[in-house]
Order: structure tokens, then sequence, then C-alpha cells
């Protein structure tokens, strides 16, 4: 399953709702709001979307992990809107028979959604300013 | 003959030019690449964002030589930044 939300991502019942009794392991990759980017103090961050478009290509990134790994369940939420520091992001949980294919998984589902799931971010400092964080152009 | 488009811009496309969706008109058989010189014609300040930016059509991305079709949903991509 996958998702994208405006609400506190519970990390826990998303880890829970992809155990399963094949499957003895479990993955679960959190990314976290920081407190510096780079030597830059970050307060909030503002996340926005392209909703029908990032739904598409998170169904996509599903897929291709059922494809390539022995998977019991995936798990991809996004939360959007305003973040403070230390709030879960983005949440990837994953479960397979062993623990070699739950980390692959995992890691590959993160990676490629930082790299193609149109979400973008804003940096907000103390002094008020701000700034949208560029990750990697798609091709 | 030309065919309207409707336009999703998003991040700082959308804060640079102070919309966040715009229908623009082009010349039947036009391209993603007519598309992009349309948009940064009127905002030359967004040049370089755009050129940065991927596009794409009915939510997949897009290469500069993709014809654009009657009814076709365009969107300016800015280098993506989630997780």
């Amino acid at each position: 399953m996958f998702a994208l939300t405006h609400d506190p991502i519970d990390h826990h019942a998303l880890t829970e709702s992809v155990r399963r009794d094949g499957c003895g392991a479990v993955v679960l990759f959190l990314g976290t709001v920081r407190d510096l980017s780079g030597d830059q103090v970050t307060v909030f961050l503002d996340y926005e979307a392209y909703p029908p478009m990032a739904e598409k290509k998170l169904a996509e990134i599903e897929a291709e992990v059922r494809r390539r790994w022995p998977v019991g369940e995936i798990a991809m939420v996004h939360r959007l809107g305003r973040m403070g520091v230390g709030e879960v992001s983005v949440a990837v949980a994953v479960s397979t028979p062993h623990r070699a294919d739950a980390f692959d998984a995992c890691r590959y589902a993160i990676d490629t959604l930082k790299e193609l799931v149109p979400i973008w971010k804003k940096e907000n400092a103390p002094d008020g300013r701000s700034e949208w964080v560029e990750g990697g152009t798609p091709s | 003959m030309s065919n309207s488009f409707v336009v999703h811009l998003f991040a700082a496309v959308a804060e640079r030019m102070r919309v966040r969706v715009l229908e623009l008109t082009l010349p039947a058989g036009s391209t993603v690449a007519d598309a992009r010189a349309w948009l940064t014609r009127f905002t030359p300040d967004v040049v370089d964002l755009i050129d940065r930016s991927a596009v794409a059509v009915n939510h997949e991305y897009a290469a500069d030589d993709r014809v654009l079709n009657p009814g076709d949903e365009l969107a300016v991509i800015p280098p993506v930044s989630g997780g």
C-alpha cells in the first residue's frame, strides 16, 4: 500500500501492517526532519506534492518492488504540509521471508521515491527566510 | 488550429510565477519544448529553474520532443526533494 497524508504518520501501526507469518524480516525506514541543513538551522519544513502523479509513481515503485523481491507486504506513506524538527515525513515498511531482501527492497523503495516522486520540501529558517530544496531531476 | 492545455506549477516555480495552474494555447502539433518556451517567454527570471525542471504530460515524465494532444494535462516538475 501507499498513501499521501497530511496527518502524523503512525509508524508503529504501519510496521505492524506489513507483518506476515511467512516473513521473518521487517525493515522500517523513517525520514525525519533534521535541525540542520548544511550549517543552516531549520525550524520547520513545508512539503507539497503533485498528488495524482505522486500516487502513480508510488504505485509503480510498489509494483517494481513486488516484482524484484519476495515481498509479504510493503507500505509507503509520505506526509505533506508543515512539519517541525523530529517529525516523520516519510515511512517505508517492507516484510520478506529473509532479512537481505527486506533491506534491499526498502532501500530501493526510498531511494526511488526520492528520485522520482513529485514531492518538494521548503526549508524555513529561524529568521523567516525559506528555500525550496532541489534534489534530483528525473529524466 | 490550436489546442489549450492546463499546466500545473509547483514549489519554487509556482512561487516565482505567482500562479499554480494556468492554461496555455499552442498550435496543433506543438511539443513539450514549445510549452517550455511559452512558459519562460513572459517570466524570464524562471528560465534557469524551468531548464532544470522536468515536464510531465498526463502524470508521466515526458521528453521535449513529445507532441501534445488535445486534453493533455501538463505539469512543470522542478527537481524533486521528497523524503
